[in-house]
């Protein structure tokens, strides 16, 4: 769990980091503690997977990848694991998620995340997924969006 | 496509993770992708300002902060869709908002400090919009090696 030290790393790194030669120090003077002490901080949330990774954040629309589809897939429980595992390892599948079911309205339970620079390119990369999971795959469908209605970034309060 | 210089794109295909975690990180980092410490803090810089970054640093993992996320999508009617995203919007804890080609057509993240305030916003919503709201909370997580390649 985070204590309140990490909260303060949070508020200090959320929006990036310095871009300054000692970066972590900048961040050691905001929140008072050692350059040392940011740095294995920042370590054990790596390593804990508190912290995704760190590094540039592309702004997908921005560089080009416009559109973006939803992929999801109807397959049977018991194979979730092994074929998400597969789906995930894709390079152009940003986020692979096993999700429940609202039958009728909604049969899938495997959702994955697929960005490209036109809907023709992800709906190829939606059919090598469908080469992938083969006949396992009952039904599946690509959902695109076609408004953003509203975006915010993650903001946790001082 | 945005135009991006060579040392734009070596930044975002080299450096989407494994920012590294010393005293000179721009300089080792720079080192690993032929860039002075000067010409990476620069680019990374640049990269921000065109908006080509949204940001550089730690990707944190909002559900590890303490709180929930919840992805929950409606089938909303055409007439009242305008009406409807004004609704679902107008909540804080409501994200993202996506219309999406499908018969349910939009499709929300909620993202609150507790399993039960994500409870009452839906609860909520449905009262306001007067229609079912799908909750999807994701229950299993996949591993994705995600990198834009430029």
């Amino acid at each position: 769990m985070l204590d309140a030290i990490d909260r303060r790393l949070i508020v200090a790194t959320q929006a990036g980091l310095p871009l300054e030669s000692e970066p972590y120090r900048v961040i050691a003077h905001q929140v008072g503690l050692d350059e040392a002490d940011v740095i294995g901080r920042l370590q054990r949330l790596l390593d804990s997977g508190a912290i995704r990774r760190i590094g540039a954040i592309p702004n997908h629309y921005a560089l080009g990848f416009t559109a973006n589809g939803m992929s999801v897939w109807d397959v049977p429980d018991d194979t979730v694991a092994e074929i998400g595992a597969k789906v995930g390892a894709l390079d152009f599948v940003t986020h692979c998620y096993e999700r429940p079911r609202h039958l009728p309205v909604w049969p899938y339970n495997l959702f994955a995340m697929v960005h490209g620079r036109t809907h023709d390119e992800v709906r190829d990369k939606v059919r090598e997924i469908a080469g992938l999971v083969g006949a396992l795959a009952r039904a599946h469908d690509v959902l695109f969006s076609t408004r953003i209605l509203k975006k915010t970034g993650l903001r946790i309060a001082a | 496509m945005s135009f991006v210089d060579p040392t734009g794109r070596a930044i975002i295909n080299g450096l989407q993770g494994g920012f590294p975690l010393t005293q000179r990180p721009f300089h080792d980092a720079g080192a690993m992708l032929g860039l002075s410490e000067g010409e990476l803090i620069d680019g990374v810089g640049d990269l921000i300002e065109a908006g080509q970054l949204s940001r550089f640093g730690p990707l944190w993992n909002a559900e590890l902060l303490g709180g929930g996320v919840c992805l929950a999508a409606m089938a909303v009617p055409s007439q009242r869709f305008d009406e409807v995203a004004e609704m679902v919007n107008a909540h804080p804890e409501v994200a993202h908002n996506y219309e999406r080609s499908h018969a349910l057509n939009m499709w929300f993240v909620v993202s609150a400090e507790t399993p039960e305030r994500i409870d009452e916003v839906i609860a909520k919503i449905e009262r306001e919009a007067g229609l079912a709201v799908r909750a999807m909370p994701k229950t299993r997580e996949f591993f994705v090696g995600f990198r834009a390649e430029v």
